[in-house]
């Protein structure tokens, strides 16, 4: 069992992804970089966050163009597990793997800090064996972490199970006050028809170890490893 | 082009004395050409030559068994064991950031952190120390808000979190803010560069960002004035571009794990200028450098501009002859521009060659240990009697010290600073054990049980009323938060922020501080590794407080057993270490500023060698797993340290219950806000209790049981008391409040 974490120009979580799977969770992790135009040899594809090429353009608008988001789609369209953190979801969304886009964050201000999820769907690779309902306790770090998409694309998520994270007070409550940025429906994750594509704001690659304040992050690259030790990988 | 001719006037408008000019005459035996004339003013400017500061500096101890790289480098490096060291700085870029925050403050964390991963280090950390006009001023929200999203805006994009730092306001940073940063890198000992220039033959490359006419010194005269081409002013201050920086930052650390280079430097103040003269100096070599083969951003650069230009995000290296390829190769792949500019040569002298033509031909040697060196005159303004005088009994009592202990804890200085940290992406490298908040981040060094503690502090109060006196507390506050989370201080660098230097007052300040925190230092035993000297902080002739900012790097063998500053659990039981050291003193304190609208009398006292003893208990306490917390007592005395270790926990506030720890003739209000040096607030377990007294015993250190924590209130029996949530709720919101912001 293999895993992927992409390096694009200005990914820089792509060192904490490395760490949560290589060394705490303890699955075969190598970089790969974005100029790659191949993916076999690898089982699943983490897209860490940050701010390829500076988010000077769009978040992602630059990073969908190099050769690697290529062997990504193939390798979404052949089912295999893909997620995107922070800055690996807007390229999810600015390659059309995944539906809607994200505005600056209401207050208009970049947040770091720690908030809770609740768990709405256990179909992705990322999220299976998580009760639906389970509120994680995850941190968020960006700018431009307000999902946005018209009320059509909404429905359809919501109707489709896509929506996969949903900010929430600590009890599992969804209020306005919970959610950190202003998203739609408040948003914080969401899949792909299939489901094996994956997009969230909040970084499980960063409380995967309780001596960080969280270990619920690393329930989603649990879940990952027994997805892929079912078929055999 | 014509080559502008060069008189005594041009040098003086470049900042240079008739003395300066006659020195740089006699040294080359002719007049400089005009771009010999740039390179002189800039490298013998206060910023670069230290010609005013040095001979004070030297007063600073600067070695110790964990040294690896003392002043004089980019950053300093301390050995922390296991073949690893830390390598730190901290800058000043406090006039950009007062003309355009958010650029200023930016660009001034690209720059340290340019200045740590030049050393070979990654940096994994970064601090700040700001200081504001007061909250009311026109113009202080909107600098608060420009420099703290510059801050964030660099820092978060390039992938290096901002754990912590500290924040005042005072009506004497009105006109001049302060923006100091911080980084700290790790490197492993066997990766450690340094900026020389040595081997004749090797090759000089420029890699990073192309050069542009931005940030050059004296940009306003150089255009139109002497060059009627140059009729565009571009501002001074530059324009950071933290993506790059990333790129360059990846780069460099991928070089530096070939063995192809012998020297890097960034390119900071004074750009090429600097970089290439100061690498030569450190060596004993030469270089010539061809000015048409540097990366230019515009047309028509003058070889004037293309010495002086500060474009960010450039480095200088000097490759293995042969080796070129390799550098080239690395940094092609991380879309960077690339340039064989020059080469080493043995004979001193730095040749400039600009279309053909010689344009600068300068002894290193002239420019850095020629350079002038000053020993201002100094003396203690006439004024510092009547600033220290102060009369305690005239001060009206509060007629509700409930409120009044509200009012310092939701005050801008002591409120949640929440505002501004969550601005800072604080967790990016999944290092941060502690969050902000505590006394001082923590972070770990993967790969080891290691971690490090930092801390940057300065109270300028104290450092205008007693410049000495404040200096030897901003060193030994530092030492004192590193130790109270489990740490021991290993090494501090420094940001001096001065006035003018040419006032034998503000020198009388300058000197004094050092002399200060020198001999804090001594009996620490912390070296100072690092530091920076910024002067001229000074609007209409009035100075800012001295504000000599230290920022302190504890290292924790055991991640493990790190300490915070808020209580943890209802029962544990609430002790004073230091008990003695207990001060009846409102001199520079928080409270006689905010109640009394004063600024007076003498700094509290402080006994090095109770500090010394100090430190090294709180580390034992912590190394031994004895503290459930561990809090010094700064700004607002007793009562806010109480108010704080029981309101700044994440998960929310508890009350406490404890004694008033001075005696009840001692007014109330006094008893609360009085400042102190040398005091920690702790609390351990009921079953630890024996144990951390007779620890205590063994270093000397007097301890006074005060209470319990616990119950809906913090009470100071007899005293005040008030609604842990309350207190929590009103010291959450203040800052924004006082600011005016949005929360």
């Amino acid at each position: 069992m293999k895993t992927a974490v992409l390096v694009f120009p200005g990914s820089n979580c792509d060192h904490d992804a490395y760490h949560a799977l290589k060394h705490v969770v303890g699955v075969d992790a190598e970089f790969v970089w974005h100029r790659q135009s191949t993916l076999s040899g690898y089982d699943a594809v983490v897209i860490p966050g940050g701010f390829t090429y500076g988010d000077y353009l769009r978040t992602g608008a630059m990073a969908k163009l190099s050769p690697v988001m290529d062997a990504v789609r193939g390798f979404a369209a052949a089912g295999g597990p893909v997620i995107g953190i922070c800055n690996g979801f807007q390229i999810l969304l600015e390659a059309g793997l995944l539906p809607g886009a994200m505005i600056v964050n209401d207050s208009l201000r970049f947040v770091c800090d720690y908030v809770h999820l609740r768990t709405e769907t256990g179909r992705t690779p990322f999220t299976r064996g998580i009760p639906a309902g389970k509120v994680l306790k995850i941190p968020v770090a960006h700018y431009q972490g307000n999902y946005f998409a018209d009320e059509k694309t909404l429905s359809a998520l919501e109707a489709g199970g896509q929506v996969a994270f949903r900010y929430c007070e600590p009890s599992g409550e969804v209020t306005p006050s919970s959610n950190p940025n202003g998203s739609a429906n408040h948003i914080a994750g969401i899949c792909n028809g299939a489901g094996n594509v994956l997009g969230m704001m909040p970084h499980p690659e960063r409380c995967a170890e309780e001596v960080l304040g969280s270990a619920d992050g690393r329930l989603l690259f649990d879940a990952m490893v027994s997805w892929l030790e079912e078929r055999g990988r | 082009m014509r080559e502008i001719p060069v008189t005594p006037e041009l040098a003086r408008e470049h900042g240079l004395s008739g003395e300066e000019f006659g020195r740089i005459r006699s040294v080359l035996g002719r007049d400089p050409t005009f771009t010999e004339l740039g390179i002189f003013s800039v490298m013998w400017s206060e910023h670069c030559s230290y010609k005013s500061s040095r001979v004070h500096l030297r007063k600073f101890p600067t070695k110790g068994p964990r040294v690896l790289q003392g002043p004089g480098e980019n950053a300093g490096i301390v050995d922390i064991g296991g073949g690893l060291a830390v390598a730190f700085k901290m800058e000043s870029h406090n006039h950009p950031s007062f003309i355009e925050p958010y650029q200023g403050a930016a660009t001034g964390v690209g720059g340290i952190l340019r200045d740590v991963f030049t050393m070979g280090a990654r940096p994994i950390a970064s601090l700040n120390s700001l200081r504001f006009g007061r909250p009311d001023h026109p113009k202080t929200r909107y600098l608060v808000s420009g420099v703290v999203s510059g801050i964030a805006g660099y820092g978060n994009c390039i992938g290096v979190p901002t754990v912590g730092g500290e924040i005042y306001f005072d009506e004497c940073y009105d006109g001049n803010i302060l923006v100091n940063v911080f980084t700290l890198g790790v490197v492993r000992h066997e990766r450690i560069w340094r900026g020389t220039a040595s081997g004749v033959g090797n090759p000089v490359v420029y890699v990073g960002s192309k050069t542009g006419r931005d940030g050059i010194h004296g940009a306003t005269m150089a255009s139109g004035e002497f060059d009627e081409k140059t009729d565009e002013k571009r501002p001074t201050v530059q324009v950071g571009d933290p993506f790059t920086e990333k790129l360059l930052l990846e780069a460099c650390l991928e070089l530096m794990r070939t063995d192809a280079i012998v020297g890097i430097q960034d390119m900071g103040a004074a750009g090429l200028t600097s970089s290439s003269f100061e690498m030569a100096s450190r060596a004993g070599t030469g270089f010539v450098m061809d000015l048409d083969r540097v990366p230019q951003r515009e047309e028509g650069m003058t070889p004037y501009e293309l010495m002086l230009s500060e474009s960010q995000e450039r480095m200088l290296i000097v490759a293995k002859k042969g080796r070129e390829d390799e550098v080239r190769e690395i940094f092609e792949k991380w879309d960077l521009d690339v340039s064989v500019v020059g080469e080493v040569t043995g004979d001193g002298i730095g040749r400039i060659r600009w279309k053909g033509r010689a344009v600068a031909e300068i002894p290193v040697a002239a420019l850095t240990d020629q350079a002038p060196l000053y020993d201002r005159p100094a003396a203690r303004p006439a004024t510092q009697d009547a600033l220290q005088s102060l009369d305690p009994a005239a001060l009206p009592a509060p007629s509700d010290l409930a409120e009044t202990w509200v009012e310092l804890m939701s005050g801008p200085e002591m409120a949640d600073k929440r505002w501004v940290f969550r601005q800072y992406d604080h967790m990016i490298r999944t290092n941060t054990l502690v969050l902000p908040g505590s006394d001082a981040a923590v972070l770990r060094v993967k790969g080891t049980d290691k971690a490090v503690a930092l801390s940057v502090d300065c109270n300028s109060r104290y450092c205008y009323l007693d410049p000495f006196v404040g200096g030897m507390i901003a060193v030994c506050e530092s030492a004192r938060n590193v130790a109270c989370a489990g740490s021991e201080p290993v090494g501090l660098t420094d940001c001096l922020n001065f006035g003018n230097p040419e006032k034998p007052e503000i020198m009388w300040q300058f000197r004094s501080a050092i002399e200060g925190m020198a001999k804090a230092c001594e009996a620490l035993s912390v070296p100072v590794v690092s530091g920076n000297v910024s002067f001229y902080n000074e609007t209409m002739g009035k100075g800012i407080y001295p504000t000599p900012a230290v920022a302190m790097v504890g290292l924790l063998e055991n991640a493990a057993r790190r300490v915070v500053q808020w209580f943890s659990s209802e029962g544990d039981i609430v002790l004073l270490a230091g008990a003695d050291r207990l001060e009846v003193n409102l001199g520079g304190s928080l409270y006689l500023k905010e109640a009394h609208g004063k600024v007076a009398g003498t700094p509290p006292p402080v006994d090095l060698d109770h500090e010394k003893r100090l430190v090294a208990f709180l580390r034992e306490a912590a190394g031994a797993e004895l503290l459930a917390s561990a809090h010094d007592l700064a700004e607002g005395g007793f009562a806010c340290a109480l108010a704080e270790a029981c309101i700044t926990r994440p998960d929310g506030a508890t009350g406490a219950r404890v004694a008033n720890p001075y005696p009840d003739t001692v007014r109330p209000d006094f008893a609360m806000f009085s400042e102190c040096q040398g005091a920690v607030l702790l609390s351990c377990t009921p079953g630890k209790r024996e144990s951390l007294l007779s620890l205590a015993r063994r270093f000397r250190i007097t301890m006074m049981e005060l209470g319990t924590v616990g119950g809906e209130h913090i009470d100071i029996e007899g005293v005040a008391r008030v609604a842990a949530c309350e207190m929590g709720k009103a010291w959450r919101e203040g800052f924004a409040k006082a600011l005016g912001l949005e929360g």
